[in-house]
């Protein structure tokens, strides 16, 4: 065997911090790696999300409670860290849905061109952002 | 059934997609139903949310069912989705297998949880 042959250059690998953050992605590139982040932090959060849903919907004291900790805070949380969490979610959830119609519409009509594809997606990252910013405004309550 | 794969082609046990593709949209659409559902009642109420608005929401019969069986979505979903993510970036099977059942202990505890919750009502 050849030396030539023996060192055939391999390209499996790219550096997280290197290669990505060269990586110019178009708008649908954006709403596909989101979607999965997204998912991954919905996931991460479940044991919140039930924790809440437990509270809020136990009885009057639990909800009371719940009430509470998201204006005080509760335990080692402050109640700011709580609804910035919440509003993680609220994008997370956001963003997962309007993607995932985005997709569902894709499959059942085809509409897959190019340009379908850029204005939906760009269509899903403005919409999940403003509702985000939205509802991030009504639960610090600025208005 | 060993005819079906090629002599290249590793068997990894996952089906090779099609029916967690269509869980996943079958999930998706439930979960996306049950949301606008739950979004219908909160902006046809007017006055402030308290518990027993929320409350009164899921509990009727038939929504108790729905977000039962919503709860029990979530979690495939979830676990079609995560399940994803571990086979895209973690090659180890060993740690790949641990993360999976990881995964399933997590989400049948959320699952659980979620449930007795609803189900107190």
């Amino acid at each position: 065997m050849s030396e030539l042959s023996k060192k055939r250059p391999e390209f499996r690998n790219i550096n997280a911090f290197k290669d990505l953050t060269t990586y110019r992605l178009p708008a649908a590139g954006w709403v596909s790696i989101l979607h999965r982040v997204s998912g991954l932090l919905m996931f991460i959060l479940l044991p919140f999300l039930v924790w809440m849903f437990d509270k809020s919907i136990t009885s009057e004291i639990s909800h009371a409670s719940l009430t509470s900790a998201f204006n005080v805070g509760t335990g080692m949380y402050a109640g700011w860290f709580l609804k910035l969490t919440v509003l993680g979610l609220i994008w997370g959830y956001l963003h997962h849905l309007i993607a995932g119609l985005r997709h569902l519409y894709m499959d059942r009509t085809h509409k897959v061109d190019k340009a379908f594809g850029k204005s939906s997606a760009v269509f899903t990252l403005v919409v999940s952002i403003a509702l985000t910013v939205a509802l991030g405004a009504k639960l610090f309550g600025i208005y | 059934m060993s005819s079906d794969f090629g002599s290249k082609r590793v068997v990894v046990g996952a089906h090779y997609g099609l029916r967690d593709w269509m869980v996943q949209r079958a999930t998706a659409s439930l979960m996306a139903i049950f949301t606008f559902i739950v979004l219908a009642h909160l902006l046809f109420t007017s006055g402030p949310l308290t518990y027993e608005v929320w409350a009164g929401i899921f509990a009727a019969q038939w929504m108790k069912a729905l977000t039962f069986v919503t709860f029990i979505a979530l979690a495939w979903h979830a676990w079609v989705g995560m399940r994803d993510i571990w086979m895209d970036y973690v090659k180890p099977v060993g740690i790949r297998l641990a993360l999976h059942v990881a995964t399933i202990v997590w989400l049948l505890a959320c699952l659980g949880w979620a449930i007795q919750a609803l189900w107190r009502l």
